[in-house]
């Protein structure tokens, strides 16, 4: 069976307009924003595909994130040149979430106590790096700098080439290929069996236990995959900032990518990006002013969404439009009786 | 001998601190498996009351103990009212909007009180053990721990009030069973949940120190305690998991850092969940309350 | 150990807190045989069916529980499915979310492979009538509409023995004379269990029964003589303690 109602396609027209946007921006306007965007957008497009689409919810979703910026740093102040240190921001991360995933989901563990357990993980990292002050804290040459962080380590280069550094455009390229990417490696995943049965999880864990499926070996692969993919943008964002601090591992930071994905909408992977971009940009834009807090209209969003559009802004978006085309279809006498399917991606345990 | 003393008081502090701040959360999710993440600022608000009480010459007592729970309360009815009450069920619904509600308290008091740190002067002054200094207002924190929590399980296990709350524990229907109507019982439990919250921020007030950040400290060993004590005996539970947070963290705090002790807690609280999914109560006392 | 026998309990036992709900059964099953477990409330069959499909996860201490031979005792319910055994459960258990064919193709995926999964899907659609919900969202079903989804679900997998729990439940009329020549197609390829109260149901598929009561066997032959013990009677009515 080619196609899944329930899991989507990945509608090539919107996916070559939005390379092309991506390709032609530089032209017109400044990347240094956008690159911090589009790092923020590959993060929450790894929570979304694992929440979204398997039904884990990751409350310290970005310890993997933190993991990728400080491995980054850390890895190519000891190594000079960028192209292990990347592999290593994508691999470590991955291999912790295996490590933890594995211990709880092969443990049964689910729901609300993933989500303290991850929780506590990323609280763990933070409380242990804004410790780290002092010059016993070093791994290599790299010294952990409490909380001030690791300031100061060499941005990507050209693979290969250490004196070709990839500041500045190339970066925000750099960073477009990695969602791009990353985003068609999510729709793969999606259109074979393993993303199949991750949506049969989702909806029914111990009925896809009864079909023969290895449950916790399922949960523990796609969190590791995510796990991979936050760490890589936490990667990017590390070269964009040029500093690494303990901050990226707060209950705050892990508070706002689950805010991008639930704005911009769960069960699909547009949603989370376009989430991401937009919050992401209301977050740069308030952090310049003082006048209201940051926290304060974050909070606000995220209540209002949480009680009027649940399921997120692209999801409502969509269903508005598909509403509107059936009437117009409708009108013009045709009768289209297109079922909508019921697909929402269910946060609820 | 004194340098005993000491390390006891010490465990039993942060026994009753964990126990405190936990205790409106454990009612609230005992009881209607909600889990409220605006939890922590409900404790800095009780703080910044009593601050704000203490400021305008209100008797600190008084602010703590009777103010602090009753303005809290009635932020905690309004919570309910206006968020909460619309999202019954669904749980991880309800933790995202009260994650934002923190985030929302947190800016409010932002802008009220400033970003820096204030302080409550301590109204109860230290004493000496052997050559130590001890805070004396530490063993007021225990008593009233104590006191609050003997206060809890008395009133859920011998008033008529405490009988429906239980039941409603068990389910909604029994609630109604019994004459009342299960979202009122909600609304009355968030609203005692938030009071309590209230009285140990207002409590801790002085010994803490206050900052409009501190309900993150509060909220993440709240949350802990509460879900490892397990749904199956709230009061108990919870009393059982601060317990060994407790101790663990303070005995380790003096091996080596507080940090670490810190450390250690969370640590424990990943292999205890992951051990005893049910949480401690689960496990141990199905028959209790 | 029957050299015939699909499925073989030696000794199982099963106890929560004090309660003994499974004591001590002896059952066999042969290939290819259809059997009934009946019995009251409370007597221990769906402890015993769950025993048999390791969502009650049994160590040594309570007996063997073997599949075609092979021990199951401290298996997960995945690695028993795995070895061609398919399983519906008491309360209907699919996938509400999903339409009725993406249902099926889960099922039927693991047992054959990409290019043949959807051939697999027609035909079980074909086979249990299903065509004309193939395309709706399961949870938008009927409950009996969505107890056949779940013998579709089974039958994708094609199993060689087949654990029905109650799949008669909720269910009247002709849907139930369907269920009945389903299972006996079923029963062309398999070996089945089937677990159920209505004793019309158990009438109408006129296999071996046997009869549980108290967590023990009580009785069990075939359908006109268990169902004519007095015994079996006094059970299910309640004279006996």
């Amino acid at each position: 069976m080619r196609v899944w109602p329930s899991v989507g396609q990945i509608r090539w027209g919107w996916f070559l307009l939005g390379v092309a946007v991506l390709l032609v921006w530089p032209v017109f306007a400044d990347t240094h924003t956008p690159t911090i965007l589009l790092a923020y957008a590959l993060f929450a497009l790894s929570l979304g595909l694992m929440w979204g689409y398997a039904g884990l919810l990751s409350f310290g979703h970005t310890a993997y994130f933190g993991l990728g910026a400080y491995v980054y740093a850390i890895a190519v102040i000891n190594i000079g040149e960028s192209t292990v240190p990347l592999l290593l921001a994508i691999a470590i991360p991955a291999a912790v979430a295996a490590v933890i995933g594995a211990m709880m989901f092969y443990g049964r563990i689910s729901d609300v106590y993933m989500g303290v357990i991850t929780l506590v993980v990323t609280l763990i990292l933070f409380k242990f790096m804004n410790a780290t002050a002092g010059d016993q804290y070093v791994i290599g040459a790299a010294r952990l700098g409490g909380f001030n962080g690791i300031p100061g380590f060499a941005v990507l280069n050209v693979p290969g080439m250490p004196e070709w550094s990839l500041f500045g455009t190339p970066l925000y390229y750099v960073a477009a290929v990695a969602l791009l990417g990353c985003y068609l490696i999510c729709r793969w995943i999606l259109a074979r069996s393993f993303g199949r049965v991750l949506v049969g999880i989702r909806e029914n864990e111990s009925r896809c236990e009864l079909l023969g499926y290895n449950v916790p070996a399922y949960k523990t692969a796609i969190f590791s995959i995510s796990a991979a993919m936050a760490g890589l943008a936490g990667c990017l964002f590390a070269n964009w900032a040029e500093i690494v601090t303990p901050s990226v591992f707060s209950l705050r930071a892990a508070a706002e990518v689950i805010v991008w994905v639930m704005v911009g909408g769960l069960g699909t992977l547009v949603g989370p990006i376009l989430g991401a971009m937009a919050l992401g940009m209301v977050k740069l834009l308030l952090g310049e002013q003082t006048v209201i807090d940051n926290s304060l209209i974050l909070g606000l969003i995220l209540v209002i969404v949480v009680l009027a559009i649940p399921r997120g802004v692209v999801p409502a978006v969509q269903g508005w439009w598909r509403g509107r085309i059936r009437i117009r279809a409708q009108r013009a006498g045709h009768a289209r009786p297109r079922r909508r399917l019921a697909t929402a991606a269910t946060r609820q345990p | 001998m004194d340098y005993a003393a000491v390390v006891v008081l010490e465990i039993l502090y942060m026994i009753a601190f964990i126990a405190l701040i936990s205790a409106g959360l454990a009612i609230v999710f005992g009881m209607m498996r909600v889990i409220n993440l605006a939890h922590g600022e409900f404790v800095m608000l009780g703080g910044y009351t009593t601050l704000a009480c203490d400021r305008a010459g209100i008797n600190i007592w008084f602010a703590m103990l009777v103010i602090a729970p009753l303005v809290v309360a009635l932020v905690g009815l309004l919570v309910e009212r206006l968020v909460i009450r619309f999202l019954y069920g669904r749980m991880i619904d309800t933790m995202l909007a009260t994650w934002g509600l923190s985030l929302l308290l947190i800016g409010v008091v932002t802008l009220i009180f400033g970003s820096s740190a204030v302080s409550v002067p301590a109204p109860i002054p230290g004493y000496q053990l052997g050559t130590y200094q001890m805070g004396g207002y530490n063993l007021f924190i225990i008593a009233i721990s104590v006191a609050l929590y003997v206060a809890v399980w008395l009133v859920l296990r011998y008033t008529r009030i405490g009988l429906v709350a239980r039941g409603a524990m068990q389910s909604p229907e029994v609630a109604s069973s019994l004459g009342y109507n299960p979202r009122m019982v909600y609304m009355v439990t968030f609203t005692v949940g938030a009071a309590l919250s209230g009285l140990a921020g207002g409590v801790l007030a002085p010994l803490t120190g206050l900052l409009p950040s501190s309900g993150g400290a509060y909220i993440a060993k709240a949350f802990i305690s509460v879900i490892s004590g397990g749904v199956g005996a709230v009061i108990t539970g919870t009393l059982a998991s601060s317990t060994l947070y407790g101790a663990i963290s303070q005995i380790v705090s003096f091996a080596s850092t507080p940090v670490i002790g810190e450390l250690a807690m969370l640590a424990l609280a990943i292999i205890l969940l992951r051990l005893m999914p049910q949480g401690i109560s689960g496990r141990f006392f199905r028959d209790s309350q | 150990m029957t050299s015939e026998a699909v499925v073989e309990t030696i000794d199982l036992t099963k106890r929560f807190g004090g309660v003994t709900a499974v004591d001590r059964v002896n059952f066999t099953l042969k290939e290819r045989e259809l059997r009934c477990l009946i019995g009251p409330n409370g007597a221990g069959k769906s402890t015993f069916f769950k025993c048999l499909t390791g969502q009650y996860r049994l160590d040594s201490g309570n007996g063997r529980v073997l599949i075609r031979g092979t021990d199951v005792v401290g298996m997960r319910p995945d690695q028993i499915v795995r070895m061609g055994v398919g399983i519906k459960t008491q309360v209907p258990s699919v996938m509400n979310g999903l339409t009725v064919m993406e249902n099926l193709w889960l099922a039927a995926r693991r047992t054959h492979g990409w290019a043949r999964s959807g051939a697999e899907v027609q035909r079980v659609i074909d086979e249990v009538g299903l065509g004309d919900i193939a395309r709706r969202t399961v949870g938008e079903l009927a409950h009996g509409q969505r107890q056949m989804v779940e013998i579709g679900i089974v039958l994708a997998q094609d199993p060689w023995l087949v654990l029905l729990d109650e799949p008669a439940a909720g269910i009247t009329g002709a849907e139930v004379e369907r269920l009945v020549g389903l299972i006996a197609q079923i029963n062309r390829t398999a070996s089945v269990i089937v677990v159920d109260h209505d004793m019309e149901f158990v009438r109408m598929l006129g296999a071996g029964i046997t009869v549980f009561h108290q967590g023990a066997v009580l009785t069990e032959g075939p359908p006109n003589k268990v169902l004519s013990d007095a015994r079996v009677r006094e059970v299910y009515i309640g004279n006996r303690a």
